[in-house]
């Protein structure tokens, strides 16, 4: 590989409370127990990755009015499990999501500022929004959002945080023990920011961390996101299969960069991908074969196709054919609490589509769930898998990934083991981390001025 | 040997140690950690590091010297606001430390590098969720293995609504606020009730068994195990359960401090440590009479609730040293100190006495606010301890792993659980 081929950037994603996650393998661990999250981290670290990634869910789901039992279920505090963390970590990016909806902004930029300082500069912040009523349930706040509104909320959160980041230069403790000078600048801190969602006043109380802000993801593929994200964010998150999705995905979200007075390199493409590895291509295609029934059982077959269909479909047999009514349209009443439902923007073209996939190819519906729902992203011998990830990033289909192992805590070791090597060989991957902060990792400068002409701030 | 050795491992056991009848019965001791040490002018005094007070070094520094001195716990303090109520912009003095992190992450940043202090930070109740909350101290739980709890504080300055822009709080007039009694106070402590109940409540949404795993029918959790919490009060509704799994210790400790009849009431009926500011042991008794008035009205006589007294210590190897020590710092300041804390300047064996004799009047333990970081803490630690030690009155090795443990508190049963 030529000297100047892009570097590629991973990430490692604790396995979620979804499908994805085999909890039923032997060597399947505790969701909940630190012990757990340090195996992930120091992997990651050893293996030179960018970032450790938690995704966030406020509610346990639930399905037909009942908490929802077949996968995984339970986690930390994402804050609170960052912060012990950067105890046992040095280099490795500690990127939490933080859902804008359920927090105010002054409590999460002093979580978000908290942890920069105490990880010496490797925090990371998932923007996401969620609305529903249902999550409200267990807030003082509420949850219910306007449609409007929601990204609104996302964007205002983000902004005023910014505002809260950025009132600290970093120059104002002077904690002079002679002169008895400890703030050199009686109004740092102060803000007074005021716009729809928020009408905030005072000083904020966490002097300017060491990367000035925490790196901002955006993470989802709508229209509002793709902009949301080329105003706002550092990084994207994102899920695209294929090299032509990823390119175009890559192409139309990098352009519109400009519009905000930034460069292609201030914007890093992410996708979450799964991978299965093994010593020869058949043999990964076996396992990866094996695990997809571990993770899509006859039951979550049935869950699974429940919501879509928003049906309580518990009366078919997962080893036989598709129902032959249809989906029931409207808002979703089965399955609450998860985001996958709302991806299914049109239920009866969706229905069609798997209808003429089962009759083709005469799948049951276990079978047709386990082919459209989440196969794995890369599957073959480390040699193939770390060719095809370098073909994804040199060809602009991604800057890198987020890993999504399907084994708490030990997926990732294999990888790391047996692919990164290869990827160091091929000099596309770092053998030492170059620098300390997670904006050093993602070669990223430092942040910028507000960049949302929108916020209002008096 | 004059002191009780205690070998053998506590945890699910009430009567945990057993007092000689010639031994005085043990004091439990904590540090509340808080910038440079509680004396305003503690960063100026040589030693101080007041350059590193973000940092993470910093903090583990002063735990594991905490530990070293088999103390029960350090709190961590915490604020919103950068100033406190009152002192805001240009009127606010430049030589005071201002700035701090946020308390819950200190304390889980040195949960990996400690394996036996109890670590309870503050959180304020007055704008935060308790759902939040709830699963944060109950990741603090896990990260520390049971080693956590913490210390609610409400907030009644104005200043720091404003921050929040979502609530107006009445102010309560000038010097009112840590002494006033009337409706806004009882109403905001009524709220921190509640707070501390729906925080309860959601660590108790999972039964310890609530995991199975159970390949056969293909069930990770058994959901008859996990419970709604369905918490209504004036001030809030939270349904559950947590999305966290009960903590290690079931219930973390829960601590508040207080001056007067109101916090009392709270630290009676809904907490297991009270943190409380007599300046003599007259006042001490009459403290704890009334916290245990209001236990006994809540009725829980049963239960144990521990009352600390608060004390500001400066110490010195001599009673002249510690005397021009703290004649320093008030000089420093512009003014003498007088928290609401009694402020205790001397040696360790004067303090030692102090200690026993204020527990004679009923005090539990003792939480001593170090007036400069890190030296009065290593006078607690390498001095003071011991001295207690040598009158058998402190342990000489920590005889739990979980602050239930250390605090002689049994791990509790699930209010949820069938009995």
């Amino acid at each position: 590989m030529s000297e100047n081929a892009k570097q590629i950037h991973l990430a490692a994603h604790f396995p979620g409370v979804n499908n994805t996650t085999v909890w039923s393998d032997p060597a399947s661990g505790s969701q909940i127990d630190f012990s757990s999250f340090v195996h992930l981290a120091r992997t990651a670290e050893r293996a030179k990755f960018d970032f450790l990634f938690l995704a966030e869910g406020l509610r346990l789901r639930e399905q037909n009015g009942q908490i929802y039992d077949l996968d995984v279920v339970g986690r930390p505090d994402t804050f609170t499990v960052l912060a012990a963390l950067a105890a046992v970590t040095d280099k490795l990016g500690l990127a939490g999501t933080i859902n804008s909806t359920f927090n105010e902004p002054y409590e999460v930029a002093r979580q978000f500022a908290t942890l920069d300082h105490l990880s010496a500069g490797r925090a990371a912040w998932n923007v996401v929004t969620s609305w529903d009523e249902f999550t409200g349930e267990n807030f003082r706040r509420g949850g219910y959002l306007a449609q409007p509104d929601r990204y609104e909320r996302a964007r205002q959160f983000l902004a005023a945080t910014q505002v809260l980041f950025d009132s600290w230069r970093g120059d104002e403790v002077v904690a002079d023990q002679g002169s008895g000078v400890f703030l050199g600048d009686p109004d740092a801190g102060a803000f007074d920011h005021h716009v729809s969602q928020f009408d905030i006043t005072g000083q904020f109380n966490v002097p300017r961390s060491p990367q000035g802000r925490p790196v901002i993801f955006q993470a989802g593929d709508s229209e509002e996101g793709r902009e949301f994200a080329a105003s706002a964010a550092d990084a994207i998150f994102t899920r695209h299969g294929t090299l032509e999705a990823g390119r175009a995905f890559y192409a139309d979200v990098k352009g519109r960069l400009a519009r905000y007075g930034r460069s292609p390199d201030e914007l890093k493409i992410l996708p979450g991908v799964t991978f299965v590895l093994g010593a020869t291509d058949a043999e990964a295609r076996e396992r990866a074969h094996v695990i997809r029934h571990q993770q899509v059982s006859g039951q979550t077959a049935i869950k699974l196709l429940e919501q879509l269909w928003n049906r309580d479909l518990s009366g078919y047999d997962p080893d036989g054919p598709l129902p032959s009514v249809d989906p029931l349209a409207g808002e979703n009443t089965v399955a609450r609490g998860r985001a996958s439902v709302r991806m299914h923007r049109d239920p009866l073209a969706t229905a069609a589509e798997w209808r003429a996939l089962a009759e083709a190819k005469q799948l049951s519906i276990r079978e047709l769930i386990i082919e459209v729902s989440g196969r794995q992203s890369f599957i073959g011998t480390p040699a193939a898998v770390a060719a095809s990830l370098n073909e994804f990033v040199q060809t602009d289909a991604s800057d890198g990934f987020i890993l999504v192992p399907h084994l708490t805590p030990g997926g990732l070791d294999e990888f790391a083991d047996t692919v990164v090597p290869l990827l160091q060989e091929r000099g596309v991957f770092r053998t030492e981390y170059a620098g300390d902060t997670l904006r050093d990792h993602l070669g990223l400068g430092a942040p910028r001025g507000p960049r949302d002409g929108a916020v209002v701030t008096r | 040997m004059p002191h009780v050795r205690i070998g053998f491992r506590i945890r699910f056991s009430r009567k945990w140690y057993f007092p000689m009848p010639s031994s005085p019965s043990p004091v439990r001791l904590a540090v509340a950690l808080d910038g440079a040490g509680r004396h305003p002018a503690a960063w100026r005094e040589p030693g101080a590091r007041p350059r590193e007070l973000l940092t993470a070094g910093y903090w583990a520094a002063l735990v594991a010297e905490a530990e070293n001195g088999l103390l029960d716990f350090v709190t961590i303090e915490d604020s919103l606001g950068l100033r406190p109520a009152g002192e805001t912009g240009a009127a606010g003095r430049p030589d005071r430390v201002r700035g701090r992190l946020d308390a819950v992450l200190v304390a889980s940043r040195v949960a990996p590098l400690t394996s036996h202090i109890g670590l309870v930070p503050t959180a304020v109740v007055t704008h935060t969720e308790p759902f939040h909350v709830s699963k944060a101290i109950a990741t603090l739980d896990y990260v520390s293995g049971g080693r956590a709890g913490v210390r609610v504080k409400v907030s009644l300055d104005p200043a720091d609504a404003a921050l929040f822009g979502r609530r107006t709080v009445p102010p309560l007039g000038a010097g009112q606020a840590g002494t006033a009694a009337g409706p806004v106070l009882e109403e905001f402590f009524e709220e921190a009730a509640d707070w501390i109940e729906v925080v309860r409540r959601l660590w108790d949404s999972w039964e310890d068994d609530a995991v199975i795993r159970d390949v056969a029918t293909g069930r990770f959790v058994d959901r008859g195990k996990l419970h709604y919490v369905d918490f209504e009060g004036d001030h809030f509704r939270v349904r559950g359960p947590s999305i966290t799994p009960r903590p290690p210790q079931g219930q973390p400790p829960v601590a508040a401090l207080g001056h007067q009849a109101v916090p009392y009431r709270l630290i009676g009926r809904s907490t297991d440590i009270g943190f409380v500011t007599p300046h003599d042991d007259r006042r001490a008794a009459a403290i704890v009479t009334a916290v245990r008035e209001e236990q006994a009205a809540a009725g829980r006589e049963s239960q144990t609730v521990h009352v600390f007294g608060d004390l500001v210590v400066v110490l010195g190897d001599t009673e002249r040293e510690a005397a021009e020590r703290r004649e320093r710092l008030d000089a420093l300041d512009g003014a003498a100190f007088s928290p609401d804390a009694y402020v205790f300047a001397g040696t360790a064996a004067q303090l030692a006495d102090l200690i026993q004799a204020w527990q004679g009047a009923g005090l539990t333990g003792f939480r001593l606010h170090p007036a400069v970081l890190p030296h009065d803490l290593e006078r607690i630690t390498r001095q003071l301890v011991p001295e207690l030690q040598r009158r058998g009155a402190f342990r000489t090795a920590y005889e739990a792993d979980t602050l239930r443990g250390l605090l002689g508190l049994p791990r509790p049963a699930n209010r949820y659980a069938a009995a």
